[in-house]
């Protein structure tokens, strides 16, 4: 990390300020710094990332504290900012368990062949519909792809531009063939139950795969809305496998270093321990930011980087603002519902029926034996509480990654769902430790002994997700990936092309399209209409 | 009848593919789990363990074996002290690649020398008036890759003097009770080392081995994995990236040291050593005669992505390497286009996530970042994709060759 530089007439002045330095502040801000901008990157925290670190919590056993899989991260990324000389490195997953309930298993590999097999054993009917799901799936991703990858119109301007650009979507769509326009309208109104029903029959894999619509999102897979998730799940690829998910070398930690290696590389400043209390506007114009010690940065381009309430309603007045988007930012969807419980163990968790070798856990280990699982789970967050057993999103990254652990431990790093922002009585200064030990106990019962293996246990709940990395409510997402809150409307109607009404301010958070996971789309689709404006300004 | 290494009947029951392929009539696994991929991770990101006992090892002992060397091998021999090791060519009178391999030197007396293929008999024919002996010790012994990130700790643990032992240096030391040689040498471009035993001792010095690398992850690497890393290592493969001179037809597929990228090896052209081939390449330095420049080259990859995506097709990343030379051009598809060159090999790779090749242009496009075309077919139809030229190894980390 780099301090502002000094020049003999004094500091340094910049072009542009990106306030936080998580991964889309500091993709926006490399882009913005590649493009000549004089481009400073401020992060409150000791370390840059937002919620994409590695952090060593005890001496040699490395956890990824929030965010902890890589897939959706646009690739153009990669090679615009030359990630992989700053040291990219997706980490291969070799296989994805789902341990049931009776003691039977679902083990996936990337080997096609031995998949169906492993699905016939369940049922011989599902191991095609499998083929067919995957295919159906990734013509709807294909369908999407431009969508993902493009600053979304505007439905609410009267600009020739936006006018193009619906033109070119509704060319678009209309090129679609009937089923796959049809599969996108139900997956991004229907839920991932109504979908997966038409294919599967086994609750293992019905379980599996729902999974992926409500990561991260206050819906069961009964809900309408689920779909969506499901499929923002798979638009993404790792090491060139379309909907795959993988690892990066040092976790999301590891790559957000490479990030912020890149940005400095093309001569972005980033400044650590630089807590922005709010930008500075004269007459309806950003100017700067102020930050906690009273220091004042000016620059004529600031772009905000934290989720919508924060860009809106704390960074600025909010009476700099018209009053419909303060009201849409008020009723934005926060409500984080995910929590993450990461341990140190002392060996491999262990259980009957697997080799004992780790060789079936070198990938997502998915605690999710049923959909009836899920909703249940999803039952008690309805009503305000934590899942009495939670969905657990498991992954041993030591066993990908040997440099996570000491030599012979390990590290698992556990998303869990459903753990609601607000406990209806309750309070998670007091719940944390016992969210702790239902998880621990979860996990014991599908590895006996998982308990002993126990050296340390880190609890991170929405209400410290909040407090450390600053999501508002602790929504991983930045906000719900609800549909009344994407592409048009992310994160506020007329407000999804990364502007504000303030001139000179933006938005590049993953509460911007498309964000929500570590996509880095926000981060580069801002950078992109920022320098659109600078050249069109008079 | 096929044979099997003397590691075989350690390695056998980890091949859960039931996929073996032969090497110089060698039983080898093609790879050992589902996922080629993860072996393939394993060398870059742990370590790998790769049988390699199929290269042909000679043995060149008496008085006169370092003169007898300095005059084959197109490397120069006399500059590699006791203990050190070279990667070297030896070529025919007209300057063309016989082979490549690797030469040991123990002493001025005694050296080993390893090739893919069998060349007692070329070595022989060329040693009349040398007091010399030549030996093909291939059958009595064995070779162990072990590549990766952690190959040194996994070997240090058995060995602790192998911790200092220095890029392209061999030594002799004790793992699993036998006495072994371990040399800082691979076919992976990566921290590596290579075990090379007595047959009768493999399995013994495997089992100290696996047991040692387990905690690191340590995984058997077959074929297919280790065939993508020499790729980005932009190690030679004979058969692949050239042919040896002997066996070919016509000059077209015979290659000189300088075609094939080897210039930094011939530093004492004008000296008083004599070897075979030296006359000509010095000629063909001198007359500027170099046909091609042996090159890597990097595929703009947004190119490769839109060829597909526009049309309807998920852009194919196959990182398993292409058999097939791909032609290059000076210019897009149509009239006038000039083939400058060709792919000797090809694919995509996971750790720089392009992909990337080794190849031969024309020499006036040998300097890094030359444009050329590169022909694929989509759709049944013939299309070239943008690509550059760059500097190989492509994939060249510090640790490869970092003292610790």
């Amino acid at each position: 990390m780099t301090e502002p530089t000094t020049t003999p007439s004094g500091p340094r002045q910049y072009d542009a300020i990106v306030v936080g330095g998580g991964h889309n502040g500091l993709v926006n801000g490399a882009y913005l710094a590649k493009a000549g901008l004089r481009t400073l990157i401020l992060e409150r925290r000791h370390l840059v990332g937002g919620a994409a670190i590695t952090e060593e919590l005890k001496p040699g056993f490395h956890f990824t504290t929030f965010s902890y899989a890589l897939s959706l991260l646009r690739p153009d990324i990669i090679h615009d900012l030359d990630l992989v000389r700053h040291g990219y490195l997706p980490l291969h997953m070799a296989t994805t368990l789902a341990p049931m309930e009776d003691g039977d298993h679902l083990l996936f590999t990337q080997d096609r062949g031995s998949n169906i097999h492993e699905v016939s054993r369940h049922s011989r009917k599902d191991a095609d519909a499998m083929d067919q799901y995957d295919h159906d799936i990734t013509q709807v991703v294909m369908a999407m792809k431009p969508l993902f990858d493009q600053v979304p119109p505007n439905l609410f301007s009267n600009s020739p531009e936006d006018a193009l650009m619906l033109a070119d979507l509704a060319k678009h769509l209309k090129g679609l063939p009937k089923r796959v326009l049809h599969n996108c309208v139900r997956l991004l109104t229907g839920s991932a139950a109504e979908f997966l029903d038409d294919y599967f029959e086994t609750d293992i894999i019905k379980g599996l795969f729902s999974s992926s619509g409500i990561i991260g999102s206050k819906v069961g897979p009964r809900s309408q809305g689920s779909g969506l998730v499901l499929l923002f799940h798979h638009m993404g690829e790792q090491d060139s496998v379309f909907g795959k998910w993988g690892f990066h070398k040092g976790g999301n930690g590891g790559f957000t270093q490479v990030l912020a290696r890149a940005a400095t590389a093309f001569g972005a400043d980033i400044v650590l321990e630089a807590a922005v209390t709010n930008v500075i506007t004269v007459n309806g114009r950003a100017t700067g930011v102020a930050l906690a010690d009273g220091t004042e940065i000016h620059a004529p381009i600031v772009v905000s980087a934290l989720d919508p309430r924060r860009t809106f309603l704390e960074l600025v007045e909010p009476r700099e603002l018209p009053a419909d988007l303060v009201e849409s930012i008020g009723r934005y969807k926060f409500q984080g519902t995910s929590s993450k419980v990461n341990f140190a163990l002392d060996g491999l968790p262990q259980r009957p029926g697997l080799s004992g070798t780790g060789s079936e856990m070198r990938g997502f280990i998915n605690i999710a034996p049923s959909m009836d699982y899920l909703e249940r789970a999803f039952d008690d967050a309805k009503y305000g509480w934590y899942s009495e057993r939670p969905y657990i999103d498991g992954c041993i990254q030591s066993m990908i990654d040997p440099d996570m652990a000491p030599t012979g431990k390990h590290v698992m790093s556990c998303f869990v769902h459903y753990t609601p922002y607000h406990l209806k009585g309750g309070d998670w200064d007091v719940e944390r430790a016992n969210l702790g030990d239902r998880v621990q106990a979860t996990l014991e019962g599908f590895f006996p002994g998982f308990g002993d293996l126990v050296l340390q246990r880190e609890v991170v709940t929405p209400l410290d997700i909040e407090r450390v990395v600053g999501l508002s409510e602790g929504n991983i997402f930045a906000g719900e990936l609800f549909s009344p809150q994407m592409y048009f409307f992310r994160p506020a109607p007329g407000w999804n092309q990364y502007r504000t009404p303030i001139e000179g301010y933006y938005q590049c958070g993953s509460g911007t399209h498309p964000g929500g996971c570590v996509t880095g789309g926000p981060g580069r689709l801002a950078a992109q209409q920022i320098l659109r404006d600078r050249t069109s300004a008079p | 009848m096929i044979r099997r290494t003397p590691f075989h009947e350690r390695l056998a029951p980890l091949n859960a593919t039931g996929l073996f392929s032969h090497w110089s009539g060698h039983l080898v696994s093609v790879k050992y789990q589902l996922d080629e991929k993860a072996e393939y991770f394993a060398v870059r990101n742990s370590a790998g363990l790769i049988d390699t006992s199929p290269l042909y090892t000679y043995r060149i002992t008496g008085p006169d074996a370092e003169r007898f060397l300095a005059g084959v091998l197109t490397r120069d021999v006399r500059t590699c002290v006791d203990g050190q090791a070279q990667y070297t060519i030896w070529c025919d009178d007209d300057g063309h690649v016989v082979e490549d391999g690797v030469v040991f030197r123990h002493s001025a007396e005694h050296f080993w020398l390893t090739s893919a293929e069998p060349n007692l008999n070329w070595f022989l024919t060329l040693s009349p008036g040398y007091r010399v002996t030549i030996e093909d010790i291939s059958d009595a012994s064995g070779a162990l890759a072990v590549q990766g990130p952690r190959s040194r700790a996994i070997l240090a643990s058995l060995a602790p003097e192998i911790a200092e032992l220095g890029f392209f240096r061999h030594t002799t030391v004790t793992i699993g009770g036998a006495a072994v040689v371990v040399s800082r040498t691979g076919y992976t471009g990566d921290l590596g080392y290579e075990v090379w035993v007595d047959a009768a001792d493999a399995p013994q010095v495997f089992d100290a081995i696996w047991e040692a690398g387990r905690s690191h992850l340590l995984t058997p690497v077959g074929q297919q994995a280790l065939l993508m890393l020499r790729i980005e290592a932009g190690l030679l493969l004979i058969d692949a990236d050239f042919h040896s001179s002997r066996f070919t037809f016509t000059d077209t597929d015979r290659l000189s040291p300088l075609e094939l990228g080897l210039r930094w090896m011939l530093k004492d052209l004008d000296g008083d050593r004599r070897f075979v081939g030296r006359d000509a390449i010095r000629r063909e330095l001198a007359d500027g005669t170099s046909r091609w420049a042996q090159v890597g080259i990097v595929v703009d990859e947004g190119e490769w992505d839109a060829l597909h995506t526009e049309r309807g097709i998920i852009p194919p990343k196959d990182h398993r390497p292409v058999p097939w030379e791909m032609m290059l051009f000076d210019g897009e598809t149509g009239e006038g286009l000039r083939r400058v060159g060709h792919t000797t090999s090809f694919m995509w790779s996971p750790v720089l996530q392009r992909h990337i090749g080794m190849a031969r242009v024309e020499p006036r496009l040998a300097a890094p970042g030359s444009r050329v075309r590169a022909e694929i077919t989509i759709d049944h139809r013939y299309h070239t994709v943008a690509a550059h030229v760059a500097r190989a190894p492509l994939f060249d980390p510090p640790r490869k060759t970092a003292s610790r």
